[in-house]
């Protein structure tokens, strides 16, 4: 089936089988492996990417369903001058990653959530439920959370500053 | 693994799903939202040869309350009622409790609440919150559209009333009134399981005396349950001041009727983890403690300013 598929800002014409998923799509058929596979349940969050800006598991997704519409990976989180995405810092500054096979998972949905909503860095119990959402086996959580409440805050400042 | 090949439509109108739908020669399935059905193809236990996508139907994405009515149209996802204020009153705020119980926010975005009415899990929160509050389920099929009531609507653990070439177009509910209050707790392993329980309630008083009590019992048979024993014990009691606490006293009117609802409404499937007797006692405990819930929710109501209706 021809479908075209716009991917961090980029249209992609492709011919998929309706039974491919998403996330087989993206990692196999355009090279973005940083969207990775971990249970394909929905369950670990791992597969998580932007779809038309909502957050979703790119292995409960059929590709032909996203025809014509907008993906975000974690491919076209940091700026066009490669600068890291204020999420990319903090991770990075917090220590919320070890292994990091399942950040690019954290990162979308916390993008997701920091851009639903700008007073994410004041809500500790909104926090926890993006962070919920998500399984990790290395950091216990909390360095992440921290890592999170930290991009809010940041991108707050900056906001005021401006 | 992943799914089986299949045939793929996405139609415009209900008129042409109904119609991608009714090709007696094929097993076809109605993707909505996918959160369970594409892990059930994933899983190979779903093969269907046609996969009938709704998410391109306008007139199937739309929310809207009409004569004291909430109805639910088949592409709302479960996140539309994260907010209290999403739906008028009392029952927004049902919802809104019930629907953080619902996985997680990136599966909230894209699963939909007659979707959970048409896969019928016995542990779907939405399906109990249905029965308890009497609602309607809007199918369309070949023979036209026809309206099902939950209580006749769920046959058993993901059998419906549903023909397999009827689409579920939307779900209604009725709006609570004023003088209702509302509760939703659920019980689970972890933050990653389905609910063990889980106890939908609402109460409605008048003059001091509950005048209508609906509960609605989550994964304690092998289809949603509406408490109708349980509820019974609690028409005609006072509405008196709540016992200071954290445990009811066994005489309550609350833990009552949470024993009643345990041995009277529930009718436990043993799971790993929760045999019988266990759920039988969550089930008493839960639904002690959801009405306790709804009468503090009501109280907060009562006493807040005119005007204010969250």
């Amino acid at each position: 089936m021809k479908i075209t598929l716009t991917v961090n800002g980029t249209g992609h014409p492709l011919d998929v089988e309706p039974r491919r998923l998403l996330a087989d799509v993206l990692r196999d058929d355009l090279g973005l492996t940083g969207t990775h596979l971990g249970c394909e349940h929905g369950i670990c969050g791992a597969c998580t990417v932007l779809m038309d800006g909502r957050p979703v598991r790119s292995c409960l997704v059929l590709a032909v369903q996203c025809d014509g519409g907008s993906v975000r990976t974690v491919e076209g989180l940091a700026g066009p001058d490669g600068a890291p995405h204020p999420l990319q810092r903090a991770f990075s500054a917090e220590h919320a990653l070890q292994c990091g096979f399942c950040t690019p998972g954290f990162l979308m949905a916390a993008a997701a959530a920091l851009e639903a909503d700008p007073d994410l860095g004041a809500e500790p119990d909104a926090v926890a439920e993006v962070v919920g959402s998500n399984i990790c086996r290395c950091t216990g959580y909390e360095p992440i959370r921290r890592a999170i409440t930290r991009a809010a805050q940041e991108q707050r400042e900056q906001a005021h500053e401006r | 693994m992943k799914p089986a090949t299949f045939d793929y439509v996405a139609p415009r109108t209900v008129a042409e799903a109904v119609e991608a739908l009714g090709d007696p020669g094929r097993e076809a399935q109605v993707l909505a939202g996918g959160q369970s059905l594409i892990l059930e193809m994933h899983l190979q236990r779903s093969r269907p040869e046609l996969v009938v996508d709704i998410n391109r139907i306008p007139e199937l994405d739309r929310m809207s309350v009409e004569d004291g009515e909430l109805r639910v149209g088949a592409l709302i996802r479960h996140a539309a009622f994260e907010a209290a204020d999403a739906v008028p009153g009392p029952l927004g705020t049902l919802l809104s409790r019930a629907v953080v119980n619902i996985a997680h926010p990136p599966i909230r975005s894209r699963g939909t609440m007659a979707g959970s009415f048409g896969w019928a899990h016995p542990a779907s929160e939405w399906c109990a919150v249905g029965v308890a509050l009497d609602a309607t389920v809007e199918v369309t099929g070949p023979e036209g559209p026809r309206a099902l009531a939950a209580r006749d609507y769920f046959l058993g653990p993901y059998r419906t009333a549903r023909g397999p070439r009827e689409l579920i177009t939307a779900v209604r509910m009725p709006l609570l009134g004023e003088h209702t209050g509302v509760g939703f707790i659920e019980h689970r392993r972890t933050h990653f399981c389905f609910a063990q329980v889980a106890v939908a309630a609402a109460l409605t008083v008048h003059d001091g005396v509950i005048g209508d009590a609906r509960i609605g019992l989550v994964n304690s048979a092998d289809r949603p349950v509406r408490a109708r024993a349980a509820e019974r014990t609690l028409l005609g009691a006072e509405f008196g001041p709540l016992p200071a606490g954290r445990r009811l006293p066994d005489t309550h009117p609350f833990a009552r009727a949470g024993r009643v609802a345990a041995q009277e409404d529930a009718v436990p499937v043993a799971e790993p983890y929760a045999d019988v007797a266990y759920k039988r006692q969550a089930v008493a405990v839960l639904v002690g403690r959801t009405l306790r819930e709804a009468a503090t929710d009501l109280r907060a109501r009562l006493a807040a300013p005119e005007g204010d209706h969250r």
